[in-house]
């Protein structure tokens, strides 16, 4: 019986485990759902907002070590809001140098975002180095909750999973109960119309990147908790996030959450059983499996074109 | 894009094609050759073997608009069935007889395999592997083409899960070690049916080989491209219901295109195993993949032979700033990815085409505009431009 109380304390601290990357996940998926789902834009470099974010914190994280010990426990709270007005400040500022004049071109915003993407890249490089960085997390992060004494639960998952949950209330209250939601949502069903109706489509184009930029940016904040920040850290979770948004269905957000939910879910549990590649490409294969059966991704809207 | 198209079809005389066609032979086959010692044309024909690939996407994204990030798959494919023959024939039993378990692969042995993996069995024959070359990459690019693109999806759907199959069989290739190489790819290779493919002498005829086949290459997709197929091809990525609307199954058409350009990559993947002597997974995933579109791009996205400039041009620039000024490279292929699509979108093919001076003066005409909405968009967030812009583009 032992060894059966043991698989379960095993089962929920992995599945545990993949709570945490379904909250980073979710928040890049959340993000890129409204710059992809919503506006059509392909931001390859969504990736690097989250880079953004990561650095962001490791810059706070720094600074309260050297110079403001009074901020060393709370640094945290306050780099996930930096991080986020951060990373959206350089989204809406891409936007308005570059994606703003490829709405109707797709796959170019792709190619185009790519190439940001680089140059994002090669900025950190040459700004922070190589080498990974990992922020310094603060006292009450480091600790872990014991439920039953088999079981470990770390109290940073716990923080971060009450972050993603308010992000996603906040954005589905956003998008579902307020004016400006309304206005998202239309432009989206039909541009055209909602153009014709007195909505700038122009500048809802514009927040929606700048938000959606943002969330990558508080991902990657909540991504210092679990993994240390290099360069390229956030290209690792593009594929990832893009396939999170395709698999939910692109204009559904619950879908979204679903989607997240299982892939992290999967790729974690396959991971306490096989080696980590090999659990990768199980979770990716099936997820494009079940997208070439059902295109239109686990939940979709029925929008008349 | 529509009409300019179909005034370009018929002022583009055959003969100008045929003059651009006889400039680059003589580029690829005298100018190269003679100016160029083996090591700086070995480097040569390494890029041209990223051509193929360009080549495959100008017919797959330049013409029919379906824009894979996976080419590097059907690259890498070609290549390891090339370089798991020569693998095998390098690693005969006399030559491996300080291993464990003589005649399978060094990294086998490494990895405490004990027999030849059955996939690895008909590599043993050059002429099955000859054949596998360009028909695993068909069958997978069939299979995914068929099955994605009779279901409807396309476009950006279509781009994302190419490139999630990218990813995938790059983690595959470096995950399995014992099978495939893992992350050091297949190495050492020496030999094809006895012929040491490692002589400066196999180095120039690899090159010639090369050389031949991408204009060989050329010539077809050029055939191909003016007959019926080319316009339908067109036509599809312009208006693709009224292609359907016509009588044509618009999903063939998609995957023909989608095979044709996975067989050209394949055939540069194994060009690129003989020349280079080696294949590894780095070649296979979503960076190299989408470094292929680029060249496309850069040559211009329906050019074929513009194609060939666009990988010569890319992959120069890459090795001479890659060399010297590693820092600035990142940044200048950034900003080419940025440019050629905001300022020159159709690439170098563009500026021959309509004459250096017209696309500089497009080019003008573009940025010019680009500042223009900037600053009305920075004075006022007015409505009605925007508006107007929306209409005009629905009725295109």
């Amino acid at each position: 019986m032992t060894s059966m109380s043991d698989l379960f304390s095993i089962l929920i601290m992995q599945g545990f485990n993949g709570l945490s990357s379904f909250c980073v996940l979710l928040l890049m998926a959340l993000g890129l759902a409204i710059i992809f789902g919503q506006m059509g834009v392909i931001n390859m470099a969504h990736g690097e907002f989250l880079t953004i974010g990561a650095y962001t914190t490791f810059v706070l994280s720094e600074v309260s070590q050297r110079w403001a010990h009074w901020m060393q426990g709370s640094y945290f709270i306050v780099a996930v809001a930096v991080s986020f007005v951060i990373a959206a400040a350089v989204g809406l500022l891409v936007e308005h140098l570059m994606i703003r004049h490829l709405y109707r071109r797709p796959l170019d915003t792709l190619l185009a975002t790519w190439g940001l993407s680089l140059i994002m890249q090669q900025i950190f490089r040459s700004t922070f180095g190589a080498k990974e960085v990992s922020a310094t997390l603060p006292d009450w992060l480091m600790g872990s909750v014991q439920p039953t004494p088999t079981i470990d639960i770390p109290i940073n998952g716990l923080l971060m999973m009450g972050l993603t949950l308010l992000m996603t209330m906040i954005v589905f209250i956003g998008l579902f109960k307020t004016r400006w939601g309304v206005w998202v949502r239309a432009t989206t069903q039909n541009r055209i119309m909602a153009g014709a109706a007195g909505i700038n489509t122009r500048k809802i184009d514009r927040y929606a990147f700048g938000l959606g930029c943002g969330l990558a940016g508080m991902a990657g904040a909540a991504f210092t908790t679990i993994g240390s920040t290099g360069p390229t850290s956030g290209s690792m979770y593009i594929v990832d996030t893009f396939l999170v948004v395709v698999f939910g269905g692109a204009q559904s957000l619950i879908g979204c959450i679903a989607s997240a939910f299982s892939i992290a879910q999967a790729q974690s549990t396959a991971e306490f059983f096989l080696t980590g590649s090999t659990a990768k490409v199980l979770t990716l294969l099936t997820v494009i499996v079940i997208l070439m059966l059902r295109p239109q991704g686990l939940f979709s809207i029925r929008v008349r074109r | 894009m529509g009409s300019s198209w179909q005034a370009r079809l018929t002022k583009v005389t055959s003969n100008k094609e045929l003059t651009s066609f006889l400039i680059l032979a003589a580029l690829l086959l005298v100018v190269f050759p003679l100016s160029m010692g083996i090591f700086r044309l070995n480097l040569v024909g390494k890029y041209l073997t990223y051509a193929f690939v360009a080549m495959g996407l100008v017919i797959s994204w330049g013409y029919g608009g379906i824009l894979s990030l996976g080419q590097g798959v059907f690259f890498g494919l070609g290549g390891y069935c090339m370089a798991m023959f020569l693998k095998l024939e390098a690693s005969d039993p006399v030559a491996t007889a300080i291993q464990s378990t003589p005649g399978i692969p060094d990294f086998m042995d490494w990895n405490q395999l004990t027999a030849l993996p059955f996939f690895w069995v008909p590599f043993k024959s050059l002429a099955l592997s000859l054949i596998a070359v360009p028909l695993v990459p068909a069958l997978l690019a069939l299979l995914v083409g068929v099955a994605m693109f009779k279901r409807r999806v396309g476009g950006v759907y279509f781009a994302i899960i190419t490139q999630a199959i990218a990813a995938i069989l790059s983690i595959l290739i470096i995950g399995q070690q014992g099978y495939t190489g893992g992350v050091n790819g297949i190495t050492d290779l020496k030999t094809m049916h006895g012929w040491d493919i490692r002589t400066d002498s196999a180095k120039y005829v690899l090159y010639f080989v090369n050389a031949f086949l991408l204009l060989g290459a050329a010539l077809v997709t050029t055939g191909m491209l003016k007959s019926k197929l080319g316009r339908l091809l067109v036509a599809m990525r312009d208006k693709e219901d009224r292609v359907r609307f016509s009588g044509y199954d618009v999903a063939n058409l998609k995957t023909f295109a989608f095979v044709f350009a996975a067989v050209l990559s394949a055939l540069g993947g194994a060009m690129f195993t003989l020349q280079v002597g080696f294949m590894s997974p780095s070649f296979v995933g979503i960076v190299p993949s989408i470094e292929m579109v680029i060249c496309a791009a850069v040559g211009g996205r329906d050019s074929v032979l513009g194609a060939v400039y666009g990988t010569l041009i890319v992959n120069f620039g890459k090795t001479f700033f890659s060399e010297r000024f590693p820092e600035l490279w990142l940044f200048l292929i950034g900003a080419l990815f940025i440019a050629v699509v905001l300022v020159f979108p159709n690439g170098l093919a563009g500026l021959n085409r309509e004459g250096i001076r017209k696309s500089w003066s497009g080019a003008r005409k573009r940025i010019l505009g680009l500042r223009d909405r900037w600053r009305r968009s920075s004075s006022s967030d007015a409505m009605p431009p925007a508006v107007k812009q929306d209409v005009k583009e629905a009725m295109r």
